[in-house]
């Protein structure tokens, strides 16, 4: 039994279903009941076709499930199976059914549950155990999330900046379970990004910011291995052994951002993309182009002007700049904003002021919202004073 | 998505005054308002489960010994060292919820739990965030 085929084929026959009309919870409940269908039947009889096989069957449980409801509405369900869609709509399946499970009126935490059960096919106690919530609270999350879709006008296919939110969401919160969600919210981007038919689906400005997005990911997960000491602890890029850095990996996303780039479509993901890749391209960290990275900045900023990517900026102006031009940068930020003091710290050390930037490194662990963290930014303090 | 402890005080010595009618201790309630009491926390818990937000519980014994190391070869345990103004931390809730106005809007609501008279307790609940984890982007 290939698990990895049957999670493959779980959301672009969930898809199907949706797009054809049918209520999103009771799609989910017959796909997977066709999937233990299989589970029980594939072994001895592996169809030519799974992925028609298990929307056959799909449909044949949402009939059984509808006994009960009058001939006319068997007849109208059954319509819907009929006939087998063509390839080129399967991009547009994947991408319809997390549009779906990214609808705006779920809240982020809700749109992820979802996107990680309906489209990810992780079970319920998995999706609990990476987020450390009992099962059942993870189901009424779901279960919630499905009544608040159901019934809501569709959002439309070509809509995928939530549906990339989410995605970006799953993959950035450094979830530590027995599920690797990083490797989980990279597989769905890949998935979502594979179609290059540009004749179908979403169009030029949503393909280049799926391959950014993709590219983002891979260029961050690349250095994953670098990123902890074995004890835990936080190790920031500038410390990181580049030589535990996967560099196949950042080829490959290189070279996806570059076809992202050349459709000539900014958006954020690519150029966070193009930032990320600008660090992973240098052998030590004081090879880094910082001039460049700014440019990306200052168009980062056109283009997403939030405090945190102004507030990032600061950092890049500071060290291609010098840390007085970074720390001018940072004036005009909000103090409140969250790593406001770690970033005057960094800079105030930079600028040879080390009472000040122990001081503001006390007060960034204080503020500090995961425990590396504060330890990361104390350890720094403690270096300062022992000086 | 974060994690919030409640910690219940339940039962304090310092802080701002108790509004009036509320800090009759319960075993002066009428049993009916104790039960009325039990079934508002746990009809809480059930409407936190049902919203996806809730993650554990727990209600205390009242008795605690504060314990610590205090060198070889000497007793670890003693009664505290703040006998005087010790507070009682009746129980304990984690929730996982979707930001900080919401953490505060269920401690709230926990806190408006009935008491003597059927009239809300008020008792404080203190919310604290738990660390998360870091994120993967950083720059």
């Amino acid at each position: 039994m290939n698990e990895d085929l049957l999670r493959e084929l779980t959301p672009q026959v969930l898809g199907v279903l949706v797009r054809r009309g049918i209520e999103f919870a009771a799609a989910e409940d017959a796909v997977q009941e066709a999937l233990l269908e299989a589970v029980r039947r594939w072994p001895d009889a592996m169809p030519d076709d799974p992925r028609a096989w298990l929307i056959t069957v799909a449909g044949r449980k949402m009939i059984d499930e509808h006994r009960s409801v009058s001939a006319r509405n068997r007849r109208e369900l059954q319509h819907h199976f009929e006939p087998d869609p063509g390839p080129t709509e399967q991009a547009d399946d994947t991408l319809l059914l997390l549009s779906r499970c990214c609808h705006p009126d779920l809240t982020p935490a809700s749109a992820v549950a979802l996107t990680l059960r309906a489209v990810g096919g992780l079970t319920t106690a998995q999706i609990a155990q990476a987020f450390l919530v009992p099962e059942a609270t993870m189901a009424q999350r779901i279960s919630r999330a499905k009544r608040t879709i159901d019934g809501q006008p569709f959002a439309r296919p070509g809509e995928v900046t939530a549906v990339l939110r989410v995605l970006y969401l799953i993959f950035n919160e450094g979830f530590t379970g027995e599920v690797d969600l990083a490797v989980e919210a990279i597989r769905l981007t890949r998935q979502l990004a594979a179609p290059t038919d540009p004749s179908t689906g979403s169009g030029q400005g949503a393909k280049a910011e799926m391959d950014g997005l993709l590219a983002l990911m891979l260029l961050h997960h690349a250095r994953r291995a670098a990123r902890r000491t074995p004890g835990g602890e936080l190790v920031p890029l500038a410390d990181q052994d580049r030589s535990l850095w996967d560099t196949a990996m950042i080829g490959e996303a290189v070279a996806i951002l570059q076809g992202a780039l050349d459709r000539d479509a900014l958006g954020e993901y690519q150029v966070q993309a193009a930032i990320a890749a600008l660090h992973d391209d240098a052998a030590r960290a004081e090879e880094t182009d910082w001039v460049q990275i700014l440019e990306w900045y200052d168009e980062l900023v056109r283009l997403s002007p939030s405090p945190m990517v102004l507030l990032n900026r600061a950092v890049a102006v500071g060290a291609a700049d010098g840390p007085m031009a970074g720390l001018k940068a940072l004036e005009p930020l909000d103090p409140d904003l969250p790593r406001y003091d770690a970033v005057a710290a960094w800079l105030q050390e930079q600028a040879g002021n080390v009472t000040e930037a122990a001081r503001l490194y006390v007060v960034a662990a204080g503020k500090a919202p995961t425990l590396p963290e504060n330890n990361h930014l104390l350890k720094q303090a403690a270096r300062l004073s022992r000086t | 998505m974060a994690k919030y402890l409640l910690l219940k005080h339940y039962n304090r010595t310092s802080g701002p005054d108790w509004l009036p009618g509320t800090n009759v201790p319960m075993d002066q309630w009428e049993p009916d308002e104790i039960t009325a009491h039990v079934e508002f926390m746990r009809t809480w818990a059930d409407e936190m489960a049902e919203r996806g937000e809730f993650v554990d519980g727990q209600a205390l014994e009242p008795a605690g010994t504060f314990v610590r190391y205090d060198g070889e070869g000497k007793p670890p345990v003693t009664d505290g060292p703040f006998p005087e103004t010790k507070e009682l931390i009746a129980g304990w809730m984690i929730i996982d919820v979707d930001s900080q106005e919401r953490a505060y809007e269920a401690a709230a609501s926990l806190s408006a739990a009935p008491g003597k008279g059927g009239r809300p307790i008020h008792e404080w609940i203190e919310v604290r965030p738990f660390y998360g984890e870091p994120p993967v982007v950083t720059e």
